[in-house]
C-alpha cells in the first residue's frame, strides 16, 4: 500500500476564467485590508517544513525519497491530486510509488488558481490553470537536485540524467532523490525552468494511478472532513428556517436538552443548534426542539407559482445577451418555424458527504477543516463573523465526498454558521457541524429553475435562416461577490453559456435573457448554465433537421464548418457509435454535442423505450480536451458525468410548495442507481497537442440531449418538461 | 453499557439503546469507514457487515444487536474482500470515494454468497448503493474482476 495520504472530489465553478479580485472578495466580504498575508500564524500549521527539503511551495522532498506534492484545489473525486501529481513527478523523473499528496494551506498568495486570483477550484480549471506552474515546479525542483548533486560530485550539472527517481552520472555516481533533498532544497531555483518536450514524457498521457483510491477502498481513517477526531470534539446540528426568509421567533429546547449527551442549545440567526457530545445526540434532539417560525418576510411561492410568471416574462422581450443579424425579420420570412418550449426544475447536487464544517475558536484565533472549495472566500466569510482579522484564521482541506459545486458557495454560508454557532457558544472546543441528507437536500442552493423558448426559421431548402432564444431564471451569481466579475450588463454569463458561444452558423441569432428575483438560493451544479443550455439547443437542432429532412449528424456537421474541433468529437463519436448503421429493432440513438469549459463533448446514446420507460442501454463518448494527462482518469470524469447528467434528466427535481421544499431524502429525491447506468459506455479522446481543459464538468452536458433525441426517434417527441418522469413525450 | 462484537472483538461503548449502530462505529468506536449518506437506509454508504449479511448501520440500533457479528471496511478480510479491493484499484473505480465503503462491503458479501454473479445479481445485490459520482460502470466491472480474481 501506499503511503498514507493526508487529506479527496468534484467540480462545478464559473464558465471562464473568473476574474474575481481578492480585494473584490476582501470588500464583499467586509474583511481586513490589502497586504495581508494569509496563512502566516504560526502554532495553527503542522510543522511540514522539518519533513525534508521545500523546494517550492508545491515540492517537497523527503530524507526517504518521497516527493510531496502540495495539491492548491480541492480534490473532491476529480482527480486533481492525482492530476497534479503527474505534473510534478513527470517534470521531476519521479516515479509514481515515491509521490504522495496533500492539500495546501489556506495562503492564497502561493496558492490562487491563476483564473480567480484566489483559491479555488472550479469551472473545471484545476488542470488548465495548473499546466505551467506544477510543471514548472517539478522541472525547478529537478534543476535543483541536478545542481546539487553536480556540486557533490564535481561534475557538470549537463552530464547528470535523472531518470525514475535516480539522479546519475556517468561515472557511475548515483543518487536517490532523497539522498540530495536538502542540499538541493538549498540551491537557487532556476528562473525559467525547461520543460520537457511532449516526446519525452514519462507519465502524462500514460494514466498515473490515482494517489486516492487504495485508501478510499479500505475506508482509511482521517480522510473526509466528516471523519475529524479529536479531543473534546463537539457535534452540532442545526434547526433551520423551514423555508428562506424565515427567521428565528422562539423556541423550546426543555424536551432537547434532555436527551443524554446534549451539552446546550443556542439560537441565532442561523435557526437553533443543538450542541451535544456525539452526533446521534444531536440529530435526536433537534427532533425534539418546539421551534416558532417567523414566515411574514419568507419566500412562499411553489414551483407552480413560479412556473406562471415565468411563463408570463417569457412572452416579453427579454434583456440581450447576444444578437447577430436581423432575426424577426428571418423568422418572419421563414419558410417553417420550429418553436419549443423547455422547463427544467431545481436540482440539487446532493453530495455523497453531506456538508460538515469543523471549527476551533478561542477568541483570537479560529481554525476551520471542511471541504474547501474555496478555502479564501471560506476564510474572509469566517473571519468576518467572528470580528478577526483574516491572519488570524485558518482553513484546511480535507478530501470530500463528491461536490459537483455545492461546496463553493460565494456567501460560505455554511462555514458562516459554524463561525456564528462558535462564536455564540464562546467556550474554545472544537465543533463539528454536521448536516443531514434531510439538510442538504432542502437546503437551497440549487441549480435553478429555468424556461426556454426557442423560435427557429428554415427556408425552403431546408437551412435555419434565424435562431430566437429567451431564457427565463434565477442568476447564480448576482449578489455575491463575483457579481461585477461575471454579470456583464445585466447578464449573468453563467444563465446563457452555451448559447451566447454557440458556434451553430445559423444565419440570425438573438438570445434573452429575463433574470428572476426567487427566495430560494441557487448556485452552480455541474457544469452550470450548460446544464440547460446544452438541452434545449441540442434538442431544437434534432427537431430542425426533421423539419427539415436531414440527418441530424449531417445537419450538424453542415452548421458547424467553421468549428473545427466539435466536427471532429462529432465524426469522432459517429464513428465509434456506428451512427450510419441502424441501431438493432427496438432501439433508439440521438447525438449531441456542447462545449463547455473549454472541452469538446459528442455523445451517442442509444436507447429502449417501452410504455412510456427510458433505458439507457449505450453510450458512446468522444472528447477533445487538449493534451489527455490521464486517459483513464478523463474516461472516468466522462463516465461519472454522463451519470449525473442521466440522473437529472431522467428524474432529478426538487419542487416547492407554499415555498417549502418537497423532498426530504433520497426517497423523493432518488438518485441515479446501478440498475439505470448504461450497460456500455465507450470513451474515446481525441488526440491533441492543445493545453489541457477541464473534464470534471464537460461530460455532462451532452447526455440529456443526446438521449432526448433518441426518444423523439423513438416517439416522436422531444421531453420537454424534466425530468422525464413527468412523461411529457410519452 | 452494551457490549457489541466489532471485527471480532468485543466492545463495550456507553450509549442509549436507540443509537443507531452507524454513530457508535464512528462517534465512539472511531472507526469512521462506515460513512452517513442519508440516516434513512436509501443511500447504502453505512454497509457493515451483521453475521456475514450486508446491513444499513443507520438502521440498527445497539438495542438490536446483542450476540451479533459486526463487521465492517476496517475489518472486512478474506479473500472475497481482498479480491473486491483489488479489483477495486487495479480498475481505479473510486472517485470521491464516499460510498465505495459501502459499495465494497455489499459486493464482498455477494461474492461470498455467489461465486460468480451476474449483471442482474450484481444489480440486485447493489441498487441500493449510491454513488453520486456514478461509478457505477466500473463497480460492476470490478465485481466481475474480482470473480475473475477468486477464480484464477
Amino acid at each position: 500500500m501506499r503511503p498514507t495520504m493526508t487529506d479527496l472530489r468534484l467540480p462545478g465553478l464559473a464558465p471562464t476564467p473568473l476574474t474575481a479580485t481578492r480585494r473584490g472578495i476582501l470588500m464583499a466580504f467586509g474583511g481586513a485590508g490589502a497586504g495581508l498575508i494569509l496563512g502566516t500564524m504560526p502554532g495553527l500549521r503542522g510543522a511540514k517544513a522539518a519533513q525534508g527539503g521545500t523546494f517550492n511551495p508545491f515540492v517537497r522532498i523527503a530524507p526517504d525519497g518521497t516527493v510531496t506534492v502540495i495539491v492548491k484545489h480541492l480534490d473532491k473525486g476529480q482527480g486533481i491530486a492525482t492530476g497534479l501529481a503527474t505534473l510534478v513527478a513527470e517534470e521531476l523523473d519521479a516515479t509514481h510509488d515515491q509521490v504522495v499528496t496533500e492539500f495546501a494551506p489556506s495562503i492564497d498568495a502561493d496558492y490562487k488558481n491563476l483564473y480567480f486570483g484566489i483559491m479555488g477550484t472550479g469551472g473545471s480549471t484545476g488542470i488548465a490553470n495548473s499546466w505551467d506552474q506544477y510543471r514548472g515546479a517539478g522541472a525547478a525542483a529537478r534543476a535543483m537536485l541536478v545542481a546539487a548533486a553536480a556540486r557533490a560530485w564535481g561534475v557538470p550539472a549537463a552530464e547528470i540524467v535523472v531518470v525514475q527517481g535516480r539522479i546519475t552520472h556517468p561515472s557511475g555516481r548515483t543518487a536517490g532523490f532523497g539522498d540530495m533533498a536538502d542540499a538541493a532544497a538549498a540551491e537557487t531555483p532556476p528562473a525559467e525552468p525547461v520543460l520537457k518536450t511532449p516526446d519525452q514524457w514519462v507519465h502524462i498521457g500514460k494514466s498515473f494511478p490515482r494517489v486516492d483510491v487504495p485508501n478510499k477502498s479500505h475506508g482509511a481513517p482521517d480522510t473526509f472532513a466528516i471523519d475529524i477526531a479529536m479531543e473534546g470534539l463537539r457535534t452540532v446540528a442545526i434547526a433551520r428556517p423551514p423555508k428562506w426568509g424565515a427567521t428565528l421567533a422562539s423556541f423550546d429546547a426543555t424536551a432537547a436538552k434532555g436527551v443524554r449527551g446534549v451539552i446546550d442549545v443556542i439560537g441565532g440567526p442561523f435557526g437553533v443548534a443543538v450542541i451535544a457530545e456525539k452526533t446521534w445526540p444531536a440529530i435526536k434532539a433537534r427532533d425534539l426542539l418546539e421551534i416558532t417560525w417567523d414566515e411574514s418576510a419568507a419566500e412562499t411561492r411553489g414551483s407552480a407559482e413560479l412556473e406562471a410568471e415565468y411563463r408570463a416574462l417569457l412572452a416579453t422581450p427579454g434583456a440581450v445577451a447576444r444578437t447577430e443579424g436581423d432575426v424577426a425579420g428571418a423568422l418572419a420570412g421563414a419558410a417553417q418555424v420550429v418553436e419549443a418550449e423547455y422547463l427544467f426544475p431545481y436540482l440539487a447536487h446532493a453530495p455523497m458527504e453531506p456538508l460538515d464544517t469543523t471549527i476551533l475558536y478561542d477568541g483570537t484565533r479560529a481554525q476551520i477543516w471542511t471541504g474547501a472549495q474555496m478555502p479564501t472566500v471560506d476564510l474572509m466569510v469566517a473571519a468576518g463573523v467572528l470580528g478577526l482579522s483574516p491572519e488570524n484564521v485558518s482553513v484546511t482541506t480535507r478530501w470530500a465526498g463528491g461536490s459537483f459545486g455545492r461546496r463553493a458557495v460565494a456567501n460560505a454560508h455554511y462555514v458562516a454558521e459554524a463561525a456564528m454557532v462558535a462564536k455564540a457558544w464562546g467556550r474554545p472546543e472544537p465543533l463539528k457541524v454536521i448536516w443531514t441528507r434531510e439538510d442538504d437536500l432542502k437546503g437551497g442552493y440549487y441549480r435553478p429553475m429555468y424556461l426556454h423558448r426557442v423560435r427557429a426559421g428554415l427556408d425552403a431548402a431546408g437551412n435555419v435562416t434565424g435562431w430566437e432564444h429567451r431564457v427565463v431564471g434565477q442568476s447564480i451569481i448576482a449578489g455575491t461577490a463575483f457579481e461585477a466579475a461575471i454579470v456583464k450588463n445585466g447578464i449573468d454569463e453563467t444563465s446563457v453559456e452555451g448559447l451566447t458561444d454557440a458556434t451553430y452558423a445559423f444565419g440570425a441569432m438573438q438570445v434573452e435573457l429575463h433574470t428572476t428575483k426567487v427566495g430560494v438560493p441557487v448556485l452552480w451544479w455541474r457544469s452550470v448554465g450548460h446544464t440547460h443550455t446544452a438541452y434545449a439547443m441540442e434538442t431544437m437542432v434534432d427537431q430542425l433537421a426533421a423539419a427539415a429532412g436531414r440527418d441530424p449528424l449531417d445537419f450538424r456537421l453542415a452548421l458547424l464548418k467553421d468549428d473545427p474541433r466539435k466536427t471532429a468529437v462529432l465524426k469522432l463519436v459517429a464513428e465509434k457509435a456506428g451512427w450510419t448503421t441502424p441501431p438493432a429493432a427496438g432501439r433508439f440513438r440521438g447525438i449531441a454535442v456542447q462545449k463547455s469549459f473549454g472541452t469538446y463533448v459528442a455523445e451517442v446514446a442509444e436507447i429502449t423505450y417501452a410504455n412510456g420507460q427510458v433505458k439507457v442501454e449505450r453510450v458512446v463518448c468522444a472528447v477533445d480536451c487538449g493534451v489527455a494527462v490521464n486517459p483513464d482518469n478523463i474516461r472516468g470524469q466522462m463516465e461519472g458525468g454522463i451519470g449525473y447528467g442521466l440522473g437529472a434528466v431522467l428524474k432529478g427535481a426538487i419542487t416547492l410548495t407554499g415555498g417549502a421544499v418537497d423532498q426530504a431524502n433520497f426517497d423523493g429525491y432518488d438518485p441515479l442507481r446501478m440498475s439505470e447506468m448504461p450497460t456500455e459506455i465507450e470513451v474515446h479522446i481525441l488526440p491533441s497537442t492543445d493545453r489541457p481543459t477541464g473534464v470534471g464538468e464537460p461530460g455532462v452536458p451532452p447526455i440529456g440531449p443526446a438521449i432526448a433525441n433518441a426518444i423523439f426517434k423513438a416517439t416522436g417527441r422531444h421531453p420537454r418538461r424534466l425530468p422525464f418522469t413527468n412523461g411529457d413525450f410519452a | 453499557m452494551k457490549t457489541l462484537a466489532i471485527n471480532g472483538v468485543d466492545r463495550t461503548v456507553d450509549v442509549d439503546d436507540d443509537t443507531p449502530l452507524l454513530w457508535v462505529l464512528r462517534d465512539d468506536l472511531n472507526l469512521t469507514g462506515t460513512k452517513f449518506g442519508c440516516g434513512a437506509g436509501l443511500c447504502g454508504a453505512c454497509t457493515v457487515h451483521v453475521d456475514g449479511v450486508a446491513t444499513r448501520s443507520c438502521q440498527m440500533t445497539v438495542g438490536d444487536l446483542a450476540g451479533s457479528a459486526i463487521v465492517t471496511i476496517e475489518g472486512v478480510a478474506g479473500r472475497q474482500a481482498d479480491a473486491v479491493r483489488a479489483a477495486w484499484v487495479e480498475l481505479q473505480v473510486a472517485q470521491c470515494g464516499y460510498c465505495q465503503s459501502g459499495q465494497i462491503m455489499a459486493a464482498t458479501a455477494l461474492l461470498t454468497d455467489m461465486g460468480r454473479p451476474g449483471d442482474d445479481d450484481i444489480i440486485g445485490a447493489m441498487d441500493g448503493n449510491v454513488c453520486r459520482c456514478a461509478t457505477y460502470h466500473r463497480i460492476r466491472a470490478a465485481i466481475h474482476r474480482a470473480a475473475d480474481l477468486l477464480e484464477g
